[in-house]
């Protein structure tokens, strides 16, 4: 079922979220918000809780929110499945895409690219329909046929794993796209098709939020707000430049922000 | 030792006199006569087993109380049609009677027979009870004593058959529940190849003890693909025996789904040298059910190579067992033998038991076993929901992948299609693995 929706809502607003791991305080109160269209970026030194901030927004069992709401489109995003938060559009780019041995990338692609299909109320593809599609969206990302064989993310390289991501982005067509550190373990020429592929897909509908450590991947997703998250918070909030400016100073003047 | 009580004991023990009279009024040769009358006394010395025996320690068959169920009657009426897996010779038992009279046209170098037409066969005379004594087997004794009927199989020395042979055996009690006891004796002459495929199936309670030998001449190849989806209800015991020549192969792959207790026992003889010995399992257990794959393998000769895979996936209260003992004599130098067994338990009520042992005499070999069980990887089912896929299918996908490697050993593209199909059937729905009767 298609969620009801409030069109004037941002795409997505956090307000004052706090998350536990394990006891652990690792959300401090993340206030942000992403209006449709727009490309943020979060910026932070590791541990700062950029890749918990994902999974809460993607909903992985094991984290406790102990304050604040995530709205999406309007509607309160934490509490749906992660399946109904896939269906509904919203996409994380896994920092370590985890290899599933014995399910081919195939059958992987098409049995997601259905349920989320079926929730919008779109008719399901065949094999041949969505052997189609696959093809033409795999070629501009440089997915060879032979990777779709293959078991998912089974064996692939970095470089392999961040394409089959930026691949089934593509094939779901998500409104918001969160991307986690998918610069890390990317060479330059990989991360290139990678970015390309993920700009193709700006729009304005569409938000993105980068999440990354180091400002290279910026040069190619040119984000139009740029935060640094610091210990839980968000620190400081600025346009593209900021991304430059911590380039070349770093995150040590945020060391000692400790909430 | 507590004593059992009698009325234990009196449940455990077949009903031996109606055995005996119904022996006794078979036109039957009298070698087959023999051998059926040393079973039976085996039988009536040692009833069924209890989880005294060794062997039997996690599987108490007698506890069901199989010992009550009557003797199968010969069917009347039309058989069932049942659908084949794929172009195939198929061969229907009922009950343990033959009810088909099996393809009219047979491949060169194929001949199929009942058993009880070719009794007098030299063939059968030297291999029926030979590749599987009855001796310290009680299924196995208590088959030999009551099979109906049987088939012959045999390829002629040579001859490769792509067409796979079929043999299906459905239980199909009227109304109270019977026991049958299939058999299946498969001679592959020198140089032969051939794949067999078993299907086990049917409706309501009943005792099905099959028992299949198979003698493997020199170079010769057998694919043995087994389908254990019986009812329910029924209690399903399946012994196989394989005898394997020199540069043999035997390639086997079994699925059980089904049944409310299944003991599959396999015992394999590298007798000839460089035989190579595979065989892969794959279970799905839910309810109260319980699955028992219990194996042997004896190296005697050199060069050996056996290896063996189970995988299961146990839900609700199922329980799974795998006992695997590989014995490597000591001229069997050069043996390269190994066995491992993964069970994936949905349940904190789901159970597995496994004891692998390796007993080894020679001294220059390469032997390995291992057991785990472990849950679903959370990591990969949170992946595949993070892609919109409910976390029902994600399961059902992670547990087919688990099962992977076991089907893929399944050689034949169809065959191999139709098991995963079935495994794939009882993967999803309102419960997790779904328990159906009628789908054959």
């Amino acid at each position: 079922m298609p969620m009801a929706t409030n069109n004037e809502a941002p795409l997505l607003e956090i307000r004052n979220l706090r998350a536990k791991v394990e006891g652990r305080e690792i959300l401090k109160g993340i206030d942000l918000t992403i209006p449709a269209g727009e490309v943020h970026a979060v910026m932070g030194p590791n541990g700062s809780g950029k890749s918990t901030l994902s999974y809460v927004l993607a909903g992985r069992d094991g984290y406790e929110i102990t304050d604040g709401t995530v709205l999406y489109r309007g509607r309160d995003l934490l509490a749906l499945k992660p399946e109904e938060r896939a269906c509904d559009g919203i996409f994380l780019a896994f920092q370590y895409p985890v290899e599933i041995p014995g399910v081919t990338g195939f059958n992987f692609l098409k049995t997601a690219v259905n349920s989320v299909r079926r929730h919008r109320g779109e008719s399901e593809l065949d094999a041949m329909q969505f052997l189609k599609l696959v093809r033409k969206k795999a070629a501009d990302l440089g997915v060879g046929e032979e990777m779709l064989k293959r078991a998912v993310n089974s064996g692939f390289s970095g470089g392999e794993k961040k394409r089959y991501e930026a691949l089934q982005m593509a094939l779901l067509e998500p409104r918001l796209m969160i991307l986690d550190e998918t610069d890390s373990g990317l060479d330059i020429d990989a991360l290139k098709v990678v970015a390309e592929g993920v700009t193709r897909m700006r729009s304005p509908e569409r938000g993105m939020l980068v999440i990354t450590h180091y400002q290279r991947i910026l040069d190619y997703i040119l984000p139009d707000r740029v935060h640094v998250l610091a210990h839980g918070q968000i620190a400081q909030s600025g346009g593209p430049e900021l991304a430059h400016e911590l380039e070349r100073t770093g995150y040590a003047q945020y060391a000692g922000q400790a909430a | 030792m507590i004593p059992e009580p009698a009325e234990r004991v009196a449940a455990r023990t077949f009903p031996v006199a109606e055995l005996r009279r119904r022996l006794a009024a078979r036109p039957e040769a009298d070698w087959l006569r023999n051998l059926r009358g040393s079973a039976l006394a085996s039988v009536e010395a040692k009833g069924l087993p209890t989880r005294r025996d060794e062997a039997w320690k996690y599987t108490d068959v007698g506890a069901l109380g199989v010992a009550a169920y009557g003797a199968a009657e010969a069917p009347v009426g039309t058989p069932p049609a049942i659908k084949s897996l794929t172009e195939t010779l198929q061969l229907v038992l009922v009950n343990g009677f033959l009810v088909t009279p099996g393809p009219e046209v047979l491949p060169a170098g194929v001949s199929i027979s009942r058993l009880d037409a070719s009794i007098s066969a030299e063939l059968v005379q030297a291999r029926l009870g030979g590749v599987l004594s009855p001796e310290g087997k009680p299924f196995v004794a208590l088959n030999t004593a009551s099979f109906a009927e049987g088939v012959v199989v045999r390829i002629a020395a040579g001859t490769d058959v792509e067409t796979p042979i079929e043999l299906i055996s459905l239980g199909l009690p009227g109304g109270e529940p019977v026991a049958f006891h299939p058999r299946c004796l498969v001679v592959v002459e020198a140089g032969a190849t051939a794949t067999l495929i078993e299907r086990h199936c049917g409706k309501g309670r009943y005792f099905s003890n099959g028992v299949v030998e198979v003698a493997l001449a020199d170079h010769a190849t057998l694919r043995h693909y087994t389908l254990q989806d019986e009812a329910a209800d029924a209690v399903h015991v399946g012994t196989l025996g394989i005898a394997l020549g020199k540069e043999s192969r035997y390639e086997g792959v079994v699925v059980h789904v089904g049944a409310r207790l299944a003991r599959h026992e396999v015992h394999a003889g590298i007798d000839g040298d460089r035989a190579s010995f595979s065989l892969d399992g794959a279970y799905l257990g839910s309810a109260q059910q319980h699955i028992d794959n219990t194996t042997w393998v004896t190296h005697r000769a050199v060069g050996g190579n056996s290896r063996q895979v189970f995988k299961g996936v146990l839900d609700e209260q199922a329980k799974g067992i795998f006992q695997g003992k590989v014995l490597v004599e000591r001229d069997a130098q050069k043996t390269d033998a190994h066995q491992l067994s993964k069970a994936l338990l949905l349940s904190d009520r789901a159970e597995m038991d496994g004891k692998p042992e390796l007993e080894i005499y020679a001294d220059d070999v390469k032997c390995g076993h291992g057991c785990t069980v472990g849950d679903i990887d959370e990591k990969a089912l949170f992946y595949l929901r993070a892609r919109g896929i409910d976390e029902e299918t994600a399961r059902a996908l992670l547990i087919e992948a688990f099962l992977a490697e076991v089907m893929e050993q399944i050689a034949v593209g169809p065959v191999r299609e139709a098991f995963a199909a079935v495994v794939g059937q009882r993967l999803g729905g309102a419960h997790l693995i779904r328990r159906t009767d009628d789908h054959w």
